[in-house]
């Protein structure tokens, strides 16, 4: 019992003792729980928001829709009675429709898009009733338009638009589970191989409306059914649709150009965007993993830098390595389930932001709930990075000598000879920036390393701006518009983050060097070295690591690119690219000034002292 | 005093480095500590006297030579085992005074207690009747930046007591403090020996030295001299004998 508070004490007094390495600790961890809880909650969302407007909008398990034969010698108007025969089928408990539909285009603010106006009652149906968000469902001269399609129009009740030449007045605006949001809806009644029409909205009309768009022999008629087993839609469908060698099944003998679609395949064709997001995720969480890791490693490491003496004390009082250990441990593994609480928080927080599915799906996907799943594997993994990063340098620690740890003495850095005549004829700072470089190797590769993940998803956020802006509203890439920008929101989301990540480490890795060269900066002042040469020096060793790191993230910010969207892969512009190198060293330059010159100018004397004593 | 010693090293030899580097900070010490004994190590700087302290009190290993703590040979046990047994058979006062700054004067005490598997709340009463007795009773809740060099010494004679050591073994314990300090260490120093502690003190302050049952001379790592002094046991006070008391 005493150990345990005794390990708990020490644990929480160094974390109070220095606050702001604890919170950048924190940070790190976090940012990768954060990622992770992401990812696992926008799993959850991908299904959810269908089931929602399915259930508030009594969604029908299939629906059937007719198109005429295409005009020719074998022109023929959409077969409606045999579509209604539908309704007698086995299993089949409830419907709405037929409904005529109208494949037509819209114009609303300079804006034209192709629609599928759909001809419905005023009064409510009993399946597929589309869920009014804003305004009222259709009345006579009114038009009820679908949410995705509106919120690209910019459109909202009151405004007017105009279907097939004819001016309507917006009335409401609403979702359906019956049909996928703009820019996917498709034309009822024609084969999805031949619908490639990517650009397409859904709107409702009054049927007298709708049959007034188009001549009568070119509507479509589309019929809702509901079945007894809801979970059997696609059985259901798979028993009436032709096979393909094209002689037609017994129940659909008389329906040529009849469409079935289960409630499954809409559901999934729905999920698509926030799978493309997810998948994102898993690469942008992968890549902050990394570089969580890296930042607890150099914090641990930083932090045991300056602790060495402590280690030292406890282990001269009669503290075993593996209290030693245990004392060190115990500090990281608290603050890494700190920081998965806070990760859990945020993901959940900002998931409905990144997975929110198109406006066609009940607004917002709303929060889907934590599991315990979600909250063990983020604790599980949050604790196993602080345990990974803390577990070599607590070794370390624990294995050190316990006289040489009381003295406080610093680690003897490596020394590379072709590195020492390198610098050997330098000016001062670069001389002192190549040498502390080169005296911790790994530290180097961390740094590299940092910084190169965080370029690759600069580049990457980039290079999807770059699609973001050759896209064409009015063009037929609407589908790979709303993908692109869905996928850039997460990008960009994760690169603030990465980004974020990698200036913490730098920072950090700056305060290792400064506590690591501590005594040779002390010896360098009192040789007559200005504190102004150490400040350059310090801060010219992090940049070497960081111009590394950019080239390196320059071509892996392309390939990640191209391995998350290859069919719609555009390089950013050239000069971009090119500034990227130079706005990092800048930026690496200006982050670690403070550090480096708060290092710079410690009094050089009590450091000497302390390495006599 | 008992027969048996407390502290006995043979033959003990430590070496640094190797070839023509080689350095050999102790060359082979036979040394006896017993029961009550106060014995001063005496020296100039680099002598080995340090090293010797660091090997006695197992914090640092042999290159040779046998080092036995309270009946048990500690040169060969693993790191471990010899934690296990400083943390109950001896009791380091440091220079450098070597407080953890993060905790307060009484769980600075209380922190071998704890190591130990005592409760806290004995672990806490203990601490306190020791800061007592060395006269910070009201300073048992100051972290050490808040304490004089002297104040924070006492509280580290005090944690090393805390576990009742069968040996306290001190490096330099006046090293880093003024008169008046020096003479409230030397007077705690004095209770301890009056009360049958074991001390081992390395310093290089005759006036310290002054107050030993014995006195060793160091030299190039090696005894060069012992002598059997009276200050310990003659009734004087250790300030007195060591010239900080009219």
């Amino acid at each position: 019992m005493g150990r345990v508070v005794l390990v708990l004490r020490l644990a929480v007094r160094d974390v109070r003792r220095r606050p702001v390495e604890a919170a950048l600790l924190l940070v790190a961890i976090m940012a990768a729980t954060t990622t992770l809880s992401l990812g696992l909650v926008l799993r959850q969302a991908a299904g959810d928001p269908y089931q929602a407007t399915r259930r508030a909008t009594a969604g029908a398990d299939v629906v059937a829709s007719v198109a005429p034969l295409p005009s020719g010698t074998q022109a023929r108007p959409a077969d409606v009675a045999g579509l209604t025969a539908l309704t007698g089928q086995k299993g089949v408990v409830a419907h709405s429709g037929p409904y005529p539909v109208a494949r037509t285009s819209a114009e609303a603010h300079g804006r034209t898009v192709a629609v599928t106006a759909e001809g419905r009652d005023t009064t409510s149906a009993s399946v597929d009733q589309p869920k009014v968000l804003h305004g009222s469902w259709v009345r006579p001269g009114t038009v009820v338009v679908e949410a995705a399609l509106a919120d690209a129009l910019g459109v909202r009740p009151g405004d007017r638009i105009t279907i097939a030449g004819r001016r309507f007045q917006i009335g409401g605006v609403a979702v359906t589970a019956a049909m996928l949001p703009y820019p996917e809806a498709f034309d009822y009644g024609v084969q999805p191989t031949m619908a490639q029409v990517k650009d397409r909205g859904l709107v409702w009309l009054t049927q007298a409306d709708a049959r007034r768009l188009s001549a009568p022999a070119d509507l479509s008629y589309v019929l809702n059914l509901k079945l007894a087993d809801p979970a059997a839609a696609m059985q259901f469908v798979d028993a009436l649709e032709p096979d393909p060698s094209g002689s037609p099944t017994s129940g659909a003998q008389s329906v040529p150009l009849l469409m079935l679609e289960p409630w499954q395949v809409t559901r999934d064709n729905a999920s698509i965007l926030a799978r493309n997001a997810q998948r994102v995720l898993v690469a942008g969480g992968s890549l902050l993993g990394l570089l969580a890791v890296a930042s607890v490693a150099v914090l641990v490491g930083g932090r045991m830098a300056d602790q060495t003496r402590r280690v030292g004390l406890l282990k001269a009082v009669g503290g075993t390595p593996g209290l030693v250990a245990a004392v060190l441990l115990a500090e990281h593994v608290g603050v890494a389930v700190l920081a998965a609480a806070g990760g859990l928080a945020l993901g959940w927080l900002v998931a409905p932001i990144v997975a929110e599915p198109t406006a066609g799906l009940i607004g917002s996907a709303g929060t889907p709930p934590l599991t315990m799943a979600t909250v063990g594997l983020v604790t599980a993994v949050a604790v196993a990075v602080a345990v990974v990063a803390t577990l070599v340098p607590a070794v370390r620690a624990a294995r050190t000598s316990t006289v040489v740890a009381l003295a406080d003495a610093a680690r003897p850095p490596r020394r590379t000879a072709w590195l020492i005549t390198l610098s050997a004829r330098m000016p001062a700072p670069l001389l002192l920036a190549l040498r502390l470089a080169g005296r911790r190797p790994r530290r180097l590769v961390l740094a590299v390393m940092s910084l190169a993940v965080a370029v690759t998803g600069l580049v990457a956020a980039l290079a999807l701006k770059a699609q973001l802006s050759t896209s064409n509203f009015a063009s037929t890439a609407g589908l790979n518009h709303a993908r692109t920008e869905r996928l850039g929101d997460v990008l960009l989301l994760i690169s603030v983050m990465l980004i974020a990540l990698a200036a913490v480490n730098t920072i950090v890795i700056t305060w290792a060097t400064v506590l690591d060269a501590r005594h040779a900066s002390a010896l360098a002042r009192a040789l007559g070295v200005t504190p102004q040469q150490v400040t350059a020096a310090l801060s010219a060793a992090q940049l070497l690591p960081a111009l590394v790191g950019a080239l390196l993230g320059i071509p892996a910010g392309l390939a990640l690119v191209a391995a998350v969207d290859p069919d719609s892969t555009v390089d950013p512009p050239l000069w971009q690219l090119l500034a990227v190198v130079p706005v990092t060293g800048l930026v690496v330059a200006g982050l670690t000034a403070v550090p480096a010159l708060l290092g710079a100018r410690r009094p050089p004397a009590p450091v000497l002292q302390a390495e006599h004593a | 005093m008992a027969d048996a010693p407390v502290v006995c090293a043979r033959e003990l030899r430590r070496d640094y480095g190797k070839g023509e580097g080689l350095v050999r900070a102790v060359d082979g010490v036979d040394l006896e500590v017993a029961a009550g004994e106060t014995v001063a190590v005496m020296g100039p700087s680099g002598c080995g006297k340090s090293t010797l302290l660091h090997l006695l009190g197992g914090l640092d290993r042999p290159s040779a030579g046998e080092v036995w703590l309270a009946g048990r040979r500690i040169d060969t046990v693993g790191e471990k085992a010899v934690a296990r047994l400083r943390r109950g058979a001896v009791g380091f006062v440091f220079q450098a005074f070597h407080l953890m700054d993060e905790l307060t004067a009484v769980e600075n005490v209380e922190l071998s207690a704890l190591l130990a598997g005592r409760s806290p709340r004995a672990a806490r009463r203990r601490a306190l009747d020791l800061l007592e007795q060395v006269g910070l009773a009201d300073r048992a809740g100051f972290l050490p930046t808040a304490l004089s060099g002297g104040q924070r010494q006492r509280v580290a004679i005090a944690r090393a007591l805390s576990n009742e050591p069968v040996v306290v073994l001190a490096d330099e314990p006046t090293g880093n403090l003024d008169t008046a300090a020096t003479l409230d260490v030397l007077r705690l120093f004095e209770s301890l020996h009056e009360a049958g502690q074991t001390l081992v003190i390395v310093t290089h302050d005759s006036r310290i030295a002054a107050t030993a049952d014995r006195l060793i001379t160091m030299r190039d790592g090696r005894f060069v001299d012992e002598t059997r002094l009276t200050g310990g046991t003659t009734g004087r006070s250790l300030g007195a004998l060591a010239g900080l008391e009219g």
